[in-house]
């Protein structure tokens, strides 16, 4: 088992390499370079090579890209000029925003959608099943930003407009007076910011593994151990939970690693809609202003995630399926 | 199909009044013979475009004399109107026989797939919303980027003359949204197209030649796929100068990665089988196994994947737009539509909300094919 684990990542090294060089070889395919956003227009034309000796872009780009290199894999991803700070510290004040708002989204995700395709499994071709189908594929084409509008419109706009109480903040993730408040009011705040993101970004994320749950319970339904169970005289709850569910689950772990792309894909979008100050949010703001190290270091980062997520959803199915755990185990 | 014998409305013994029916309503035949789908799409096509050449003849006389895309939407308008009748005339007079007696995969997939009703409505949503933007220029009630009197038309609500609003631009919301579907579908076509043109392609070498090659394209795959794609998506945007080329490219080359690892797996198991074994025995090429043996052999998968793309694709393209890195301005698109809405939610709620029920729809019609498509070409799921 561990084993197996140091494996991948041994395997993650030659691959977060390959993510680095498609970062810098894209990056440097800009035309100009950054100097030219940074220099005043009366500068001299001395000036302006000095500068860029300054910051190494007279070297050759092979030179450049194994300094780079070198540097990235050391955690020095140079200097934000829109932030005037290390990239490192910019991404690092941020990360646990981002790391909070997808956790949220996850487990509001994989809670609701496990037990949505559960039912609609459970009671197949019923009015709940057929209508649930047409309410979670109608999600599941929803582009999150629009979804984002819409709930904002439906639980804050028109709440304020007509003075109910549970109008919800949609921006930032505290409120203005937040030193002011109590230990428990803080939470409370902190609760209601992080509600209308997470929603958000956790329907799409749900209708997806409801539809993926209820096919792979279905076919767990079918096979002889549950027909063994229901002979045995089970109560079709235990039958449900015990025996269909948990094996049914077992793909549904496979998912873990095809969601996180997509889930941070969907977090600069709903970050820039939120202000959320979180990397999505960051990295589009870097992005805008032409803050190549952040971009940089921001899309390498990115992509450090989506790699350590694939692993632990291979881990986790590893422990979760004793079956992958043996088999493999027997040849490691 | 087996039942074709069954289905089809008898010509021969038909009366006048019954076959100047058939003549001036292609598909209505099909559809009392209860083969709805196709009689339904063929005959909402005919009475559609002809009620557009009805209506807006003098458009359509300008439009001869117009632009490209104007003198496009002549053709689409004729086009369509041919091909619906033609289809549900030799469809009528074909004769039983000439099918021969076989029935392939594919025939065994139509037939599935047409018995799935909503995959069906979904495929007649598809059809219509491209035939609808092809011919736009015709039915669009205003030009989408003329801006009307800024004073007494900006923001305004659904009227007669704007029948989903203005924008703050005092533009008509309903002719941009109509010329947005340009944008989105052709986009989402031609990404989609790139992306399995080439996913195909390296992916059948990958599995079938293995080795090095397969160990180069794969780790690529990989790469490329530790992106989340949106993010690959804006750097690369960022990068150079949004431009609709430029999108479709892009998002054509984030998206075969998916296409590739699905074609190789497939080869991975064909090649193992008997045809392949004896298509090397018979000395072909391997250009020729791969392209002629394998590959129309992994296809079922790749067309599911791709119509599904399709949808994925137009939602990422919109999400660009609405981040301002999509399609520029003044050109219209529904992504950039929804962001402009996003500042006056309260007191034009109609800019955000319709264009971004256009993406529901367009990509529920997507995934829905997409769907039946899987069931019908997987046999295992046929019933």
């Amino acid at each position: 088992m561990t084993g197996l684990v140091l494996r991948r990542l041994a395997g993650a090294i030659p691959l977060l390499l390959g993510v680095a060089t498609i970062i810098f070889f894209l990056i440097s395919l800009a035309p100009g370079d950054p100097t030219t956003l940074m220099l005043s227009p009366g500068l001299t034309a001395e000036a302006a090579e000095q500068m860029r000796v300054n910051m190494g872009l007279d070297e050759a780009i092979h030179l450049r890209y194994l300094k780079w290199l070198g540097a990235t894999l050391t955690g020095d991803f140079g200097h934000s000029f829109s932030h005037a700070q290390p990239v490192s510290s910019v991404l690092l004040s941020v990360l646990p925003n981002t790391l909070l708002l997808s956790a949220a989204a996850l487990m509001v995700a994989f809670a609701l959608g496990i037990v949505l395709g559960a039912v609609q499994a459970v009671r197949q071709y019923s009015l709940v099943d057929s209508s649930l189908s047409v309410v979670l594929l109608f999600f599941y084409s929803m582009p999150s930003f629009w979804l984002a509008l819409m709930l904002i419109l439906a639980l804050s706009l028109f709440p304020q407009l007509w003075g109910l109480p549970f109008a919800l903040p949609t921006s930032a993730m505290v409120s203005v007076d937040y030193d002011q408040l109590s230990l428990g009011a803080r939470l409370l705040d902190r609760v209601a910011h992080l509600i209308l993101p997470t929603v958000s970004l956790a329907v799409v994320l749900t209708a997806g593994i409801a539809r993926y749950t209820r096919s792979s319970m279905l076919e767990v339904v079918r096979q002889d151990f549950v027909r063994t169970a229901q002979a045995k005289g089970l109560p079709e709850r235990a039958i449900v939970f015990r025996h269909a569910l948990r094996n049914a689950l077992l793909p549904v772990v496979t998912l873990l690693g095809l969601y996180i792309p997509m889930l941070l894909s969907g977090t600069v979008l709903i970050e820039v809609i939120f202000a959320w100050p979180g990397m999505g949010r960051t990295l589009f703001n870097a992005i805008v202003s032409r803050d190549y190290p952040l971009v940089m270091g921001g899309a390498f980062l990115f992509a450090t995630m989506v790699v350590l997520a694939n692993m632990l959803a291979d881990v986790l199915y590893m422990i979760v399926d004793p079956r992958i755990r043996q088999g493999r185990a027997a040849d490691a | 199909m087996p039942d074709t014998a069954r289905s089809r409305p008898g010509w021969a013994g038909a009366s006048v009044g019954t076959r100047a029916l058939s003549v001036a309503l292609p598909g209505l035949p099909q559809i009392i013979a209860g083969r709805w789908a196709a009689g339904a799409t063929a005959l909402l096509t005919w009475l559609g475009l002809l009620w557009v050449l009805g209506s807006r003849l003098g458009r359509v006389r300008d439009a001869v004399a117009g632009a490209g895309d104007e003198k496009l939407a002549v053709l689409t308008l004729l086009a369509g109107l041919i091909t619906s009748w033609a289809w549900s005339w030799r469809d009528l007079h074909r004769h039983d026989d000439t099918d021969g007696g076989g029935v392939s995969q594919w025939d065994l997939a139509v037939s599935a797939f047409s018995k799935n009703r909503t995959a069906v409505v979904g495929l007649m949503a598809i059809v219509g919303l491209y035939l609808i933007a092809l011919i736009t220029p015709l039915i669009a009630p205003h030009d989408p980027n003329v801006q009307y009197d800024l004073v007494s038309l900006r923001f305004n609500g659904m009227s007669a003359a704007h029948p989903l609003g203005t924008d703050e631009l005092a533009r008509d919301v309903l002719s941009r949204l109509l010329y947005g579907a340009r944008v989105s579908l052709a986009v989402g076509l031609l990404a989609v197209t790139i992306a399995v043109t080439i996913g195909t392609a390296l992916g059948a070498i990958a599995g079938y030649l293995g080795g090095v090659v397969d160990s180069v394209i794969m780790r690529f795959v990989d790469m490329v796929m530790s992106f989340p794609r949106l993010i690959l998506l804006i750097t690369a945007i960022a990068v150079f100068q949004p431009s609709m080329g430029l999108i479709v490219m892009v998002l054509g080359l984030t998206l075969w990665p998916g296409t590739a690892r699905i074609v190789r797996g497939e080869v991975l198991s064909l090649r193992e089988r008997e045809f392949v074994e004896a298509a090397v025995a018979l000395g072909y090429s391997k250009r020729r196994i791969i392209r002629r043996h394998l590959i129309p052999n992994a296809l079922a998968p790749v067309i599911v994947a791709a119509t599904l793309g399709i949808g994925n694709t137009i939602v990422l393209e919109a999400g660009l737009s609405f981040l301002g890195l999509g399609v520029p301005e003044p050109t219209p698109s529904w992504g950039s539509m929804v962001a402009a809405g996003r500042d006056h939610l309260l007191d034009a709620w109609w800019l955000s909300t319709f264009a971004g029920l256009a993406i529901v729809l367009t990509v529920l019609s997507f995934n829905l094919v997409g769907d039946g498509l899987r069931d019908a070409l997987d046999p295992r799921l046929r019933s």
